[in-house]
């Protein structure tokens, strides 16, 4: 390298790309959502009005909630393509144990419970049974989808009980779901930050011999944390069963690829080690955003998964890029 | 030795067949009818043309999860191209085919390129190219087509379903591709150890690159067939295809690791979940239903073979 090209001005993409590695994709996001707000905004005033807000913020908590679970897996160098359908079965279970009449802290817990359980199970074939945790979910996504299916005949459950509604509760004059998701997002990138099974997710990501060398127990961190995600997946099912008046007993369509974008747009490495919950909470409100302006600028929301799908690709091969240059 | 364990699992397969096709024939006396097997033949079509390529991908070691989403854009466009642009028909299909093998082509461009890993590029592009049907199509669909067109999904030539002949000559040419051709020891050898293969001097992009577009092609092809036989076209078309087409390859005896597998044993596979499904059907099990067994026979499917390997090794 001569030295007056060390001392020329860099190009504008190689700032842009040394902003991003110093800030990391939140900041990116962080701004991406703030100047889609002014944009849409200017275009279409309603945009920011006080009710689509809240269905922005408030209506996709559970998507940000789940977001922060398949964080924790694809950083621990797993997948989990089955989490939509996860949800959906929660969901059900929760509500149809709400119109049963079993006590509101049962019908709350139950669904972290199962969701716990059933994680705890791919878990066990992911690390101990050593069965690619794609395959493993792929074959949980139609077990979990077509039973639920067949169990339901996907009909709806009404009358929910309204002590049930834990998403229509507004402490503050602010949905619950916002408090659920900020408090769980600042909680669990504290835990991934500062805890010691936060840092061995990391480490089996980033180098699974490496970290079975340090002592790493690494089938039993991997079953963790497939439970963890169970249980965040399970507060997703109740956010999500409880927002609307009726849950219709089917698999919310395309909810385990939203979650996903989320988590990997959120600058979760898809290769695994690094990444943090709090770009992925930011993603999930970047896409319930865009999902919104979508609307509101009269662009046709059947477009909205061409959109994921491109923004995908782009922070993966960003991504891919990225870890060329530092090699 | 590697000879023998392929045949230990195809014979344990077609003993599987074997069992299931006499319970089913218990079960129903309508099930051992020419036109019954012939059916059966029609709807597993497009499940096993997608499996021949899917059977190349799992042996490199990839897998191909936007299998599905292919086959849903290239049947919208076929419908756009015929009815929305008034191309005619015929070209209109072959340009679906087209696009097929475009979406392939960009597969294996991300994954070759950029080194994206293959599960990662193809869950980026199931979602882009069903978004791209979804935007494309409006949630329109496309009817009317004319009555040659059915030929091809519900038609016979030579007494057999015209799909069929498309599966065969393609398994054919697959199987001869994959058994015996420095092409298919290349797709094995990417599949047992791709940096080995690499410095072998072997062409491991080119490979997959040429796999992974022709995964799109036939996607492409099998999403016409499907049009022709279901007589429309709609942008949800073909959701869920991935994992009955990979069910069927994994099935079939084929490493999801990647090194191992024979078209033979995705045949196999293919015809004994068809058997499956049917059986199903006759005990009165809704579609609903038949996909848990699907999602539980991969899984069980790969548990078996993870454990006869482990057994092989030891």
């Amino acid at each position: 390298m001569s030295f007056d090209v060390m001392q020329s001005r860099p190009s504008f993409p190689r700032r842009l790309l040394g902003f991003v590695e110093a800030n990391g994709q939140e900041a990116i996001i962080l701004a991406a959502i703030i100047l889609l707000f002014v944009v849409v905004g200017v275009v279409n005033p309603r945009f920011l009005g006080n009710s689509n807000l809240t269905s922005i913020f408030s209506g996709n908590a559970y998507i940000a909630v789940a977001a922060i679970g398949m964080a924790l897996v694809i950083i621990s160098g797993n997948i989990d393509v089955s989490v939509g359908s996860l949800i959906g079965v929660l969901a059900t279970i929760a509500g149809t144990l709400a119109v049963n009449g079993y006590p509101i802290i049962v019908c709350w817990l139950a669904p972290l419970a199962v969701g716990v359980a059933i994680n705890a199970f791919v878990g066990f074939l992911v690390a101990y049974v050593r069965i690619p945790s794609i395959v493993v979910t792929l074959g949980m996504l139609s077990v979990l989808k077509g039973g639920l299916i067949s169990a339901t005949a996907g009909a709806w459950i009404n009358n929910l009980p309204p002590e049930f509604m834990l998403a229509q509760f507004r402490p503050f004059g602010v949905p619950a779901p916002i408090y659920f998701m900020v408090t769980l997002t600042l909680l669990a990138a504290l835990w991934m930050r500062y805890s010691g099974f936060g840092r061995t997710i990391y480490a089996i990501g980033g180098n699974p011999d490496a970290a079975r060398v340090t002592g790493i127990r690494i089938e039993r961190s991997i079953v963790c944390v497939f439970m963890i995600h169970g249980f965040f997946a399970g507060i997703a099912a109740v956010l999500f069963a409880t927002q609307l008046q009726v849950i219709q007993s089917t698999v919310p369509p395309n909810l385990e690829l939203t979650v996903i974008t989320a988590a990997v747009v959120g600058g979760v490495s898809i290769l695994g080690g690094t990444g943090t919950v709090i770009g992925s909470t930011l993603a999930a409100i970047l896409f319930a955003a865009i999902g919104s302006a979508l609307i509101f600028t009269n662009v046709s929301a059947y477009w909205l998964r061409a959109v994921q799908g491109l923004f995908i690709l782009a922070t993966v091969l960003a991504d891919m890029a990225r870890r060329r240059r530092l090699r | 030795m590697t000879i023998r364990s392929f045949l230990r699992h195809e014979t344990i397969l077609l003993l599987l067949l074997v069992i299931a096709l006499i319970v089913l024939a218990q079960q129903s006396d309508r099930f051992f009818t020419t036109d019954n097997l012939l059916n059966q033949a029609r709807l597993m079509a497009e499940v096993g043309l997608l499996a021949l390529p899917m059977t190349f991908v799992i042996v490199t070691g990839g897998i191909d999860l936007s299998v599905g989403s292919i086959f849903g854009l290239a049947a919208i466009l076929l419908g756009v191209f015929w009815h929305g642009l008034g191309l005619p028909l015929p070209l209109a299909m072959a340009l679906a085919v087209l696009v097929g093998g475009i979406a392939g082509l960009g597969n294996g461009l991300i994954i070759t390129r950029f080194n994206v890993p293959p599960l990662i590029a193809t869950l980026a592009t199931l979602a882009l190219y069903r978004g791209l049907a979804e935007g494309i199509s409006q949630a329109r669909s496309v009817r009317g087509y004319p009555e040659w067109f059915f030929v091809l999904g519900q038609g016979e030539v030579l007494g057999l379903p015209t799909q069929l002949w498309f599966l065969l000559a393609i398994a054919i040419a697959a199987a001869i591709v994959l058994g015996l051709t420095t092409f298919g020891r290349t797709t094995y050898a990417i599949g047992a150890n791709e940096v080995a293969a690499r410095f072998s001097g072997l062409n491991v992009a080119r490979t997959k690159l040429l796999i992974y577009t022709g995964s799109g092609l036939v996607a492409g092809l099998a999403a016409v067939i499907f049009v022709s036989r279901v007589s429309t076209t709609r942008s949800d078309m073909g959701t869920g295809l991935e994992l009955d087409v990979i069910t069927a390859v994994v099935l079939g005896g084929t490493s999801i690791f990647g090194g191992r597998g024979t078209i033979i044993g995705t045949l196999l596979g293919l015809i004994l979940m068809q058997a499956l499904k049917s059986g199903l059907a006759l005990g009165g099990v809704k579609g609903d239903g038949t996909i848990v067994v699907i999602g539980v026979v991969l899984i069980a499917a790969i548990l078996l073979g993870n454990l006869l390997s482990r057994n092989g090794d030891g």
